[in-house]
């Protein structure tokens, strides 16, 4: 009997959190829906009364969000890609590679991770726009081609891959290069799925850079180029919610996609420790 | 296939630990030669070494004549078999097998009837469309012999490959890793802890230490003539018994004298040679299954039965002698033998002797 309260009393409390949690997303794709106005009456409307896409057609036609989704996506699907390249490449050889100096390189790559953002924004940029970069997409790119979180979280990983997997490549007479492509890669595609979760995560949604790095409007990212129409169309909650609606979705789709890569364990089987 | 040699070879760590100390040893064409000693004696660096995967500090290497300190893995012709398998996990057998092949760019018409031949060989047709994951140990384990010999190397390296297998499954590797040896013909070296492997399959074995070579000989030799205690102590299970004390000489015939009280006389005809080891630490071997219970001649001892272990066509008596643990193997006494003493003798000429750890003949 008590545990069964329990039960219950947990999982109220659990629906609690899942409805506070989900409610504002929920009302964000609602209101998406609705006409204009209809999103602040008093008392609040949780559904709409008729169901419009009108802001969403207005997005198409009066804003050009496809321009900015476009640039999103180049961005995100570059800056994962290319980074997942060099951040495997980099775990790969702290984990795998003995070096002199291994050790005292890593940890002064770590201790990176201290330093705030912000604090590299301005020599970024000012480096950047020497370099003529400034409002094109390399500004975005080039900064995200590689990051120590990736290398740790790949390096970490790949340390419970045994090196006798290595090893046999190497005994097989694989290359340095076909060993990290053919071996080693698939091996940690567990972890590859997840930093790609997190880069494409950070990237899309990632303001501030952007904000910083890209002027002209035709280069703007999703973040961006919403935060814009917060300015311009304060009015319209609407069709700001029709924005974020749009902007958050390739994100739960990519997410959905990958989720199952995502908790799959692909080492089992290989080896008996 | 090929000669392997090793000429004067050393491993020191950073840090300065000696993991291999001046090994020298030659393994010949299609000899099967088992490294063996206690965990950290070296026998892995060795074959590491040999295999390329370890840089030499010292000395040099050479497979069929040709120095191979610089040459990579890949190059050496050699395959090796890990003792965790190491099998591509997301490569199904026929790739895991067709790997080294594929990297060496065999055709592919090729590479089937190697890989095919091989699975053959090693019964495995059936499962060349699974994935590591999916197999029994056993099975892991000869996918993984599979990739070694698919290539048809000079020489194999094995480090422990049995060691993850169950007890069952281990005899009956053992025996078909030496009926392939047989059935190749091919140069084997094998690394093992486990004296019971080395024993029956080596064709000679290498007993390390510290990193250091104890002993190089075939395995009944090693069994019957083993050169200084370590070795007596490491080949045979279950293990030489040793009773320990100094060398004296008792009513003027050289005689080892335990502190528990036991003696034990040596011949008149040994005297010339065991009198220089006199007041010199000592140890009296004797293998379990040397040991005669219930006999009865001028020097027999009485030992008190601390334990039975029945294993059917044999049993194992723990027994204690003046202080002394021994086991001794024997047929089971009648049934109605329990815990009391027993008389026991040394037969002459099983008996070992070592000073200061050396071995001393006493033929």
């Amino acid at each position: 009997m008590n545990n069964k309260i329990k039960t219950l009393g947990l999982n109220l409390l659990l629906l609690a959190i899942a409805i506070v949690t989900l409610a504002p997303f929920v009302w964000m794709v609602s209101a998406s829906f609705m006409p204009n106005g209809e999103a602040f009456v008093f008392p609040p409307k949780f559904l709409p009364d008729t169901f419009s896409l009108t802001q969403y057609e207005k997005l198409f036609t009066r804003i050009n969000i496809g321009r900015f989704f476009l640039n999103s996506f180049i961005l995100s699907v570059s800056v994962t890609f290319i980074s997942l390249f060099f951040n495997s490449m980099a775990g790969f050889v702290f984990a795998k590679y003995k070096f002199a100096g291994k050790d005292k390189l890593f940890k002064l790559l770590l201790s990176s991770m201290i330093i705030p953002a912000q604090v590299t924004m301005l020599p970024l940029f000012l480096m950047l726009k020497e370099m003529g970069f400034i409002n094109t997409y390399l500004a975005i790119i080039i900064p995200g081609m590689a990051n120590i979180f990736g290398i740790f979280l790949i390096k970490q990983y790949a340390e419970s891959i045994p090196d006798s997997l290595i090893e046999a490549a190497k005994i097989d007479g694989a290359s340095d290069f076909q060993i990290y492509y053919k071996i080693f890669l698939p091996v940690i595609k567990p972890i590859l799925v997840t930093l790609a979760l997190f880069t494409f995560m950070g990237t899309w949604n990632d303001f501030i850079w952007p904000l910083i790095a890209l002027s002209d409007q035709s280069m703007f990212t999703l973040p961006v180029a919403l935060a814009n129409l917060m300015g311009e169309h304060s009015q319209d909650p609407e069709l700001m919610m029709a924005g974020s609606t749009l902007t958050i979705l390739p994100i739960i789709i990519v997410f959905l996609v990958l989720q199952k890569q995502y908790i799959k364990g692909i080492m089992l089987g290989s080896v008996k420790e | 296939m090929a000669k392997v040699e090793l000429k004067n070879v050393s491993k020191i760590y950073m840090g300065g630990h000696k993991a291999v100390d001046n090994v020298s040893f030659n393994i010949d064409d299609k000899e099967f030669v088992v490294l063996v000693g206690p965990s950290g004696c070296g026998k892995t660096t060795t074959l590491r070494m040999i295999a390329g995967l370890e840089e030499l500090s010292d000395g040099e290497i050479f497979i069929d004549g040709k120095p191979v300190k610089n040459v990579p893995p890949k190059d050496r012709n050699i395959a090796m078999v890990f003792q965790n398998y190491a099998l591509y996990p997301h490569m199904t057998v026929y790739e895991n097998m067709a790997f080294g092949l594929k990297i060496r760019k065999f055709p592919k018409n090729e590479i089937k009837k190697m890989v095919e031949e091989t699975a053959e060989i090693l019964e495995l047709e059936k499962l060349l469309n699974r994935k590591p994951k999916v197999l029994s140990g056993g099975q892991r384990q000869r996918v993984a012999l599979g990739r070694a010999i698919v290539r048809k190397p000079k020489v194999f390296l094995f480090d422990e490959p049995l060691s993850n297998l169950d007890a069952k499954l281990r005899v009956q590797m053992r025996a078909e890793i030496s009926k392939l040896h047989r059935k190749l013909g091919a140069t084997m070296i094998y690394v093992t802890h486990d004296q019971r492997e080395a024993m029956t399959m080596g064709d000679r074995i290498v007993v390390m230490k510290d990193g250091i070579i104890r002993q190089i000989d075939k395995p009944l030799r090693l069994y019957r003539f083993p050169k200084d205690q370590f070795v007596a102590g490491f080949i045979g299970s279950p293990a030489m018994n040793f009773i320990k004390g100094k060398m004296v000489f008792e009513n003027g015939l050289p005689a080892l004298r335990a502190s528990g009280g036991f003696l034990y006389r040596f011949d008149e005809r040994l005297k010339e040679k065991l009198s220089k080891y006199i007041n010199e630490n000592a140890a009296l071997g004797i293998r379990p299954e040397n040991i005669a219970l219930n006999g009865s001649s001028e020097q027999s001892y009485k030992a008190e039965i601390e334990l039975i272990e029945p294993l059917g066509a044999e049993s194992l008596y723990y027994l204690n002698l003046f202080g002394d643990k021994l086991i001794a193997k024997a047929q089971p006494l009648n049934d109605d033998l329990k815990y009391e003493t027993v008389g026991i003798t040394f037969p002459k000429e099983k008996v070992h002797l070592f000073v200061n750890e050396k071995a001393v003949s006493l033929k």
